[in-house]
C-alpha cells in the first residue's frame, strides 16, 4: 500500500531513468534534447509533488482554510522551468548550426566526419 | 550608503552591462562598456574583500526581505577572495580578448560575444555570493548557457559540437544538482545553506539526506570536471576562442569548486561529508587517478590547447586531493591551488592565444624557434610553464609544497609521492613543447623567421600582468597562504 500510495515518486523514477537513458544511447541530436527535456520534466514533479500537503488547500488565504500546500516549490519549478526552456533553445539553436556545417544531426556520422578530417 | 550595498553591486554591475553590449552594437563600443564593467566589478570586489577582512562575514537581505524568507547573499572570506580572483581574471583577459576577438571572432556578432562574457561573470559571481541553495542552481545555469554560447563562437565547426557535448554534460549536471537542492528541501524545509547548516545534523538520518548527498556529489563533479567525469572539458577548451579559454580556465571549474567546498564542509559539514558518508574513498582514487593519468595523457598531446586542457585535469585532481585531507593543511592546500592554478592557467592559455594570433596554430611540434620572433610571448609561456610544474619561487611551487606537507601531516604519504611523481609527467609535457620553441632550429627558412612577430602589446600586457601577479604570489607565498588558511577555517568552523 505504502508502494502505490507514492505513485507520483515512481512516476518521476520511470521518466528521470528513460530520459537519462535517451541522452545516452540515441545518436541523433534532438532525440538526446528531447531525452533532457524528459529528464528535466521529471525534476519538475520532484519538487511539485513535494509541495503537496494531504489535506491542504490551494495556497490562497482564505477564513474557512486551516490547511494550505507548500507553494514554495512552484515558483522554484517556475524558475526551473524558465531556465529549461532556455537550454532547450540554445541547444536546438547549436543543432541547427551543426547541421549547416556537417549536413547530419546524427553523432555517429560527425564522428567519422570530425574523425576523416582528423587524419587528412 | 554604497558600502552597505556592495554586495548587489557585485552582481547588478555584469548583470546590466550585458544588455547594454546589446544596444551599443559597435564592436569597440561593446568592448569599452564590457571593460568598464569589468573593472568596476573588480573594485567592487577589492572593496567587498577589504570590507570582510575588517568587519567579517556579511549577511546581505536581498530587497530587504530576512533570510529565512527572501533571498540572502552571504560573504565571509571564502567567497570574497573567490569573488576578487574571479573579476580579476575577467578585467585582465578582458583587456587581452580587444584584439584577438577582433581577429578570431566572426565580424558582426562582436558584442553578442561581449554581452555572453558579461553574463557569464554575473552567473559565476552569483554562485560564490549567494547563500541560498536554489539561488546556485540559477547563477549556475546562467553561467553555463552563456558558456555554451561562447564556445559556440570558435572558429572551427567543431566548436558547436564541443559546446553541445558540452551542453549535454553541464545540463545533466545541472539538474543533478537540482534533484540534489530538491531532496534537500524535502528533508530540511530551508535553502538558506546557513539554515540547511543547522537542520541537516538533525536530518542526518533521513534517507532523503543521503540521496541529496549523492546527486549533489556527482553534479558537482561534472561541473568541475574531476577525473573521471572529465570528458566535456578537453574539447570545449580546444575549440572555444583563445580568450574564452582562458578565461574559463581561470573562472569555470574553480566557482565550482567552491561550490563543492560550501556544500561538502559548510553545509554538510566535514564530519558528516567525510566522515559518515566516506567521501573521500570516491574522490581520493578519483583525484589520484586524475593527476596521474590526465598528466600522462597531457605528454601525448600535439595540440598545445589540448595538452593544457589535459593538465587543466589534473590540476583539478590535486585540489580534489587536497580537498580529501579535510584537514585545516588540506583545505589551505587546495584553496591555495585554485588561487595558484587559476593565474597560471590563464596566463597559459593567454600565452598560447598570442602564439594563435600570430602563427595561426596551435600545433606544438611545428613551433621551431619561436623564441627568436616572439621572445616575450615565449618566455611568459616558460615562467607559467615553470609555475605548472611547481619549481621554487613560482606559485605552483607554493601549492604543491603545503599540499604534499598537508598529506604528510595527515600520514598519506603515498599522496605525496604520487603528486611528485606527476610533477615529474608536467616537466616532460612542458619540457618538450619549450625544447621546440627555444632550441630546435627551423627547418624551413620562412621570411617570417627573420625579425620580431611579436603579439600586439594590448594583448602583452595582460599576460604579463598575470605572470607579474604570480611571480609576486610564488615569490610571498605567505599571503595567499595566510588568506586561504582563513578561508579554510571559515569552511571548517561552519556558518556562525
Amino acid at each position: 500500500m505504502q508502494i502505490l500510495g507514492l505513485y507520483n515518486y515512481w512516476i518521476v523514477i520511470v521518466l528521470m531513468m528513460a530520459g537519462l537513458y535517451i541522452m545516452i544511447a540515441r545518436y541523433n541530436l534532438i532525440k538526446k534534447m528531447i531525452g533532457l527535456g524528459v529528464f528535466q520534466t521529471s525534476i519538475f514533479y520532484l519538487y511539485i509533488s513535494m509541495g503537496k500537503v494531504t489535506g491542504g488547500s490551494a495556497p490562497i488565504l482564505d477564513d474557512n482554510v486551516t490547511q494550505y500546500s507548500n507553494p514554495l516549490p512552484h515558483v522554484l519549478i517556475l524558475t526551473a522551468i524558465v531556465v529549461g526552456v532556455a537550454t532547450t533553445a540554445v541547444a536546438l539553436a547549436l543543432i541547427v548550426r551543426i547541421h549547416e556545417e556537417y549536413n547530419t544531426i546524427e553523432e555517429d556520422e560527425i564522428k567519422a566526419i570530425e574523425a576523416a578530417e582528423h587524419d587528412s | 550608503m554604497i558600502a552597505d550595498q556592495l554586495p548587489a553591486w557585485q552582481i547588478v554591475i555584469p548583470m546590466l552591462a550585458a544588455p547594454l553590449c546589446v544596444l551599443v552594437r559597435n564592436s569597440t563600443a561593446a568592448w569599452v562598456v564590457a571593460m568598464v564593467a569589468n573593472l568596476l566589478t573588480l573594485l567592487n570586489a577589492w572593496a567587498l574583500f577589504v570590507q570582510i577582512r575588517a568587519e567579517g562575514v556579511i549577511r546581505y537581505a536581498l530587497g530587504g526581505w530576512a533570510a529565512p524568507t527572501g533571498i540572502e547573499y552571504y560573504v565571509d572570506i571564502a567567497n570574497a577572495s573567490v569573488i576578487l580572483l574571479v573579476s580579476f581574471i575577467s578585467s585582465v583577459v578582458m583587456v587581452f580578448a580587444f584584439h584577438s576577438v577582433r581577429k578570431t571572432v566572426l565580424t558582426g556578432k562582436h558584442y553578442l560575444f561581449y554581452s555572453a562574457w558579461m553574463l557569464c561573470l554575473t552567473g559565476l559571481l552569483g554562485i560564490c555570493i549567494t547563500g541560498d541553495a536554489f539561488n546556485v542552481f540559477v547563477f549556475l545555469e546562467i553561467s553555463s548557457l552563456s558558456t555554451y554560447m561562447l564556445i559556440a563562437f570558435g572558429q572551427d565547426k567543431r566548436a558547436f559540437t564541443a559546446s553541445f557535448r558540452y551542453l549535454i554534460m553541464g545540463s545533466i549536471g545541472a539538474s543533478f544538482i537540482l534533484i540534489g537542492i530538491g531532496f534537500l528541501y524535502a528533508a530540511t524545509g530551508t535553502l538558506n545553506m546557513v539554515d540547511l547548516a543547522q537542520r541537516i545534523p538533525d536530518a542526518e538520518s533521513k534517507r532523503a539526506v543521503l540521496v541529496a548527498f549523492s546527486f549533489l556529489t556527482i553534479g558537482l563533479m561534472i561541473k568541475s570536471a574531476v577525473f573521471p567525469l572529465h570528458g566535456w572539458l578537453a574539447n570545449a577548451y580546444q575549440q572555444a576562442p583563445l580568450v574564452v579559454t582562458a578565461f574559463l580556465a581561470g573562472t569555470a571549474t574553480k566557482v565550482s569548486l567552491y561550490v563543492l567546498l560550501r556544500f561538502f564542509f559548510s553545509i554538510f559539514g566535514p564530519d558528516y561529508s567525510f566522515g559518515a558518508m566516506l567521501l573521500n574513498v570516491v574522490l581520493l582514487p578519483a583525484a589520484v587517478a586524475g593527476f596521474l593519468l590526465m598528466s600522462l595523457v597531457a605528454i601525448y598531446q600535439t595540440d598545445l590547447r589540448r595538452m593544457l586542457a589535459y593538465s587543466s585535469v589534473a590540476q583539478i585532481g590535486y585540489i580534489i586531493a587536497a580537498f580529501c585531507i579535510a584537514s585545516q593543511a588540506g583545505l589551505t592546500a587546495g584553496i591555495v591551488h585554485i588561487f595558484n592554478h587559476a593565474l597560471i592557467k590563464s596566463a597559459l592559455f593567454m600565452s598560447v592565444g598570442c602564439i594563435i594570433y600570430q602563427v595561426g596554430h596551435a600545433h606544438s611540434r611545428s613551433f621551431d624557434n619561436l623564441f627568436s620572433t616572439m621572445p616575450f610571448t615565449v618566455s611568459a609561456f616558460i615562467i607559467s610553464g615553470l609555475g605548472l610544474i611547481g619549481v621554487p619561487l613560482t606559485v605552483g611551487f607554493v601549492s604543491k609544497f603545503s599540499l604534499i606537507g598537508a598529506s604528510m601531516e595527515k600520514g598519506w604519504w603515498l599522496i605525496g609521492a604520487m603528486v611528485l611523481v606527476s610533477s615529474l609527467f608536467a616537466i616532460v609535457y612542458i619540457g618538450r613543447v619549450v625544447e621546440v620553441m627555444l632550441f630546435r632550429k627551423s627547418r624551413m627558412e620562412t621570411p617570417h623567421s627573420v625579425g620580431s612577430n611579436e603579439a600586439p602589446l594590448m594583448m602583452l600586457v595582460p599576460l604579463y600582468v598575470l605572470v607579474a601577479v604570480s611571480i609576486w604570489f610564488g615569490i610571498s607565498g605567505s599571503t595567499t597562504l595566510d588568506v586561504a588558511g582563513q578561508a579554510a577555517r571559515a569552511l571548517l568552523g561552519g556558518y556562525q
